[in-house]
């Protein structure tokens, strides 16, 4: 038995011997992604994971975890394997030929009208 | 306000913080030996959370002449506690330790929940400043009670004995004040008896979808005297943990 200068542990009885087994398939929960929202209007972020049974028991974590510090006003959270993640192998997808201002918005001859009606102010 | 208000008063806040000082200490011995990490996380939050409500209380009762928060809190003894028993009986496994949270944070949101409208408006005041905290504590306790309560035949048979053994002591959270009605008289507060009806009707739709069943009334026998001094001896130990630091040097600023 473990004794401890902390009562709690010494109470608890805990068997050296004990060896650690991983856990099987049931025991251990899958896991939720967090999102958080630090006002109403704002968009809602990414803040981290929790492991839990159920969505309902995930938000309680979530507002534990994440919002206990009253960062938050409201929560969603989302299977994390109902997540769809892209590969970062294929990021070159995200790579595009750049001669083509005529689809950035920087090439809205537009924006010149707008600052020049701004300028006179 | 008269003498015997005053005094009516305290009662009603000394047993209201003693019952979160005590459940929040107890709450709090699983920190770091909580089932999972996230649970963890969360019961220590609450039990910390417990524990500053108690702590607004004992600021009421310094308010009213009592000696300051930390010397109430620790430099008592056990007999001169008012929680009810149910709070100091020792976690057992977390079956208890929810079961426990469950039905005493029912009861616990409905008192509050009272109080926001007591005649006595600085108690009032922390009663509306507390309800975030404590809607979310019941639902924490729901969801966990009917989770255990329907999961599977282990969880079940764990959870429904855990309540079997609660049952009389939360009954015991109850127990008639000599003040009743005095307190439900000047409208500061609506009395157990009422309390504990409301606690019935609110908690019994979760018993339900848990599956658990509550000991049929005739066997009901509730664990009165916590709110007089008198204790089991469990609550002792409790103290002197709880207290040791603190009574090691008094004056010590932190």
């Amino acid at each position: 038995m473990i004794k401890s200068l902390d009562p709690r542990i010494t109470r608890a009885e805990i068997n050296l011997e004990n060896t650690i087994e991983p856990l099987r398939d049931l025991d251990q929960w899958e896991t939720y992604e967090v999102f958080h929202q630090k006002k109403r209007g704002d968009q809602h972020m990414h803040v981290g994971i929790v492991h839990a049974p159920n969505a309902e028991m995930a938000f309680i974590f979530g507002k534990e975890q994440f919002g206990r510090r009253g960062l938050s006003v409201n929560i969603w959270v989302v299977k994390t394997r109902d997540v769809y993640v892209s590969d970062y192998e294929d990021s070159d997808i995200y790579d595009t030929v750049p001669e083509k201002n005529y689809r950035e918005a920087g090439g809205y001859k537009v924006m010149d009208k707008i600052n020049k009606f701004k300028k006179g102010f | 306000m008269n003498q015997n208000t005053t005094d009516a008063i305290k009662e009603l806040l000394y047993k209201m913080a003693d019952d979160l000082l005590i459940i929040g200490h107890r709450n709090s011995e699983w920190t770091g030996l909580g089932p999972i990490l996230e649970e963890d996380i969360s019961f220590s939050s609450m039990a910390q959370d417990k524990i500053g409500q108690a702590q607004a209380l004992y600021v009421l009762l310094n308010e009213l002449g009592e000696q300051e928060p930390d010397t109430v809190a620790f430099m008592r003894n056990a007999n001169q506690f008012h929680n009810s028993q149910l709070v100091e009986l020792p976690n057992g496994e977390y079956d208890f330790s929810l079961v426990r949270h469950f039905l005493f944070d029912h009861a616990d949101q409905l008192r509050f929940e009272a109080l926001a409208n007591s005649s006595y408006e600085p108690l009032a005041k922390v009663a509306r400043k507390v309800k975030g905290e404590l809607k979310y504590h019941v639902f924490h306790g729901n969801t966990w009670f009917v989770k255990l309560g329907s999961a599977n035949e282990e969880s079940h048979n764990r959870m429904q004995a855990a309540f079997n053994e609660a049952w009389n002591y939360a009954l015991g959270m109850f127990e008639p004040s000599k003040n009743e009605d005095l307190l439900i008289g000047e409208g500061i507060f609506e009395g157990e008896e009422t309390l504990q009806e409301k606690w019935l009707a609110n908690i019994t739709p979760y018993i339900i979808k848990a599956g658990i069943s509550i000991p049929s009334s005739e066997t009901w026998k509730p664990v009165y005297g916590g709110r007089v001094g008198n204790h089991t001896n469990h609550l002792s130990p409790l103290v002197e943990e709880m207290s040791e630091v603190f009574r090691y040097d008094p004056t010590a600023e932190w």
